[in-house]
């Protein structure tokens, strides 16, 4: 991260499709080509033309009513899905608090999860070590690390996996509605651990529908509708425009 | 603003990878993936791990029953066996390998859908996870061939370490093809199935290959031992069967050509199958 005049995402016109499948077999996606229907389905365009751009250690709010491309838009940037056109760079190492916990396996210690977690986000062994301490501190799981997942509370579950995220090193950080783990104490550290983030120059995207925590968050909004942008300022007069 | 004022060079476009040769700079993941899939795989279960010797242990009981005492292979080969077994323990490789791989990337699917990472981790480890279950079986064969008075030698070892990773190689091929195409149309998994049962009858395992050169015309004799399956096979017997016997076990009438012909097969497939693994990778995220 050398040149601070670079943004550090690029969304440049993007377009995403999705294709409401009809068939689900090759018999029926052949009956469907015998038929002359077409056989890749409905299209149903979940991104339509989107374009913006973030500068590095800026917090962005992406906002909008379920259905907009808010989610579609962060796997983009997380680079899940692919934009059918356009084109999306990023600068440094990008990292999801997306529906954290996705790695995790029920059947393996607290202390094994972390270890596969932090190295599916892309760590490595040194920095795991290093950091395990701190991972397990934070998500204040104590001495249940070594018991099997499965039998934590979901809130144990979700901190834990927030903690391995958040510890990941990283240049851009996406905010997937994650910030709803735990109990108000843990919530408003996760909040605190955040903001320290941003402090330190991390570029963030947030996806949330809790306006409040946005605009604690974020000094920019994002207004998606239907796929669209119709809005890109403020982060008051985007949260004003949703409301 | 427009991407042509911005100078590119800095910048990555987000889930381009560089297929497999990703899965060798994530070594420590590929490891832990390992790691979980032969720790999770017996979980919940009294047995564990003694189900992985059961099921073979069965399944050569029966073929020996049947092709050895009541067909009478008993007979006509010597150390029927240790024919048997060391062709049997490849071909199960082999089967449980693509089965893994096929289905890698829809078990993972929870970790495809959210986060991106290389996704030929799934499939590599897959067949390492099957390696790993090899080796035991492998050890069975050693500890029966050493009391018989197998001596390794240079031949033997390098054949059954080539034979070993040319089934490796040919399961990840098709097992990047089929599982890639498994996402959209799970009828993959059961073509796959069909092929798996096949697999031990196209090699020859539980017969000798003089009786399938009794039936087939020359051609189709070679083309048989071009499949990757047969050859194998044939480099374990040569490997561990052939040096106990008394007398000496031909090789097939043009076995280095096979073998050439085989290894090509199995590289050809691990091309196409990253070519198709790429091609379908695209939508993973939006088809599981």
């Amino acid at each position: 991260m050398s040149d601070p005049a670079l943004p550090s995402i690029i969304v440049d016109d993007v377009t995403k499709h999705f294709l409401k499948r009809r068939t689900h077999s090759l018999k029926e996606a052949f009956v469907t080509w015998a038929k002359r229907k077409p056989v890749r389905a409905d299209r149903f365009i979940a991104l339509d033309g989107v374009s913006f751009s973030v500068p590095e250690g800026e917090a962005v709010a992406v906002l909008g009513l379920n259905g907009s491309g808010k989610s579609t838009t962060l796997k983009l940037i997380s680079g899940v899905l692919e934009p059918d056109e356009g084109h999306v760079y990023t600068r440094g190492r990008v990292a999801g608090l997306i529906e954290v916990g996705a790695g995790f396996h029920p059947d393996l210690s607290g202390r094994e999860n972390v270890y596969l977690n932090a190295a599916i986000l892309g760590m490595n062994r040194q920095q795991i070590e290093e950091r395990f301490d701190d991972i397990v501190e934070f998500s204040e799981i104590g001495d249940h690390i070594d018991q099997e997942v499965k039998h934590y509370s979901s809130g144990m579950f979700m901190r834990l996996a927030f903690s391995v995220a958040i510890h990941v090193d990283l240049d851009i950080l996406l905010v997937d509605e994650v910030l709803s783990v735990g109990d108000a104490p843990f919530r408003a550290k996760c909040e605190k651990k955040i903001a320290e983030l941003t402090a330190e120059g991390v570029t963030m995207l947030v996806v949330s529908h809790s306006l409040g925590m946005v605009q604690k968050l974020c000094t920019r909004g994002i207004v998606l509708h239907q796929g669209k942008k119709v809005f890109d300022g403020p982060i008051s007069e985007a949260v004003a425009r949703i409301k | 603003m427009s991407v042509t004022d911005v100078d590119l060079s800095a910048f990555d476009t987000p889930g381009k990878g560089r297929g497999l040769l990703d899965v060798f700079r994530r070594r420590y993941l590929l490891r832990l993936l390992v790691r979980k899939g032969t720790a999770t795989r017996y979980r919940n279960s009294v047995l564990g791990w003694t189900w992985s010797y059961v099921k073979p242990g069965v399944q050569f009981f029966v073929y020996f029953f049947i092709i050895g005492i009541v067909l009478n292979a008993h007979r006509d080969v010597q150390y029927f066996p240790v024919y048997l077994f060391s062709g049997l323990i490849l071909v199960n490789f082999f089967n449980e390998a693509f089965g893994n791989a096929t289905t890698a990337i829809v078990e993972n699917r929870a970790l495809v859908r959210k986060i991106y990472l290389p996704r030929e981790l799934f499939p590599v480890s897959a067949i390492i996870v099957a390696l790993i279950h090899f080796l035991p079986q492998a050890a069975i064969l050693l500890v029966i061939v050493v009391i018989l008075g197998w001596v390794p030698t240079l031949t033997s070892v390098a054949i059954a370490f080539a034979g070993l990773a040319l089934m490796a190689t040919f399961a990840l091929g098709l097992g990047m093809m089929f599982g890639a195409v498994n996402v959209r149309f799970r009828d993959a998994q059961n073509f796959v199935e069909i092929i798996r049962m096949v697999a031990i009858w196209s090699t020859p395992t539980i017969y000798t290959w003089g009786l399938m050169r009794d039936v087939l015309p020359e051609w189709a004799f070679n083309i048989y031992f071009s499949n990757p399956l047969a050859i194998g096979v044939e480099m374990y017997h040569e490997a561990f069967w052939a040096p106990i016997i008394d007398g000496t076990a031909a090789w097939p009438p043009h076995a280095l050509w096979n073998i050439v012909a085989a290894s090509t097969l199995a590289l050809v497939t691990v091309v196409v199958g990253q070519l198709m693994f790429r091609h379908f990778e695209r939508t993973f995220a939006q088809d599981l």
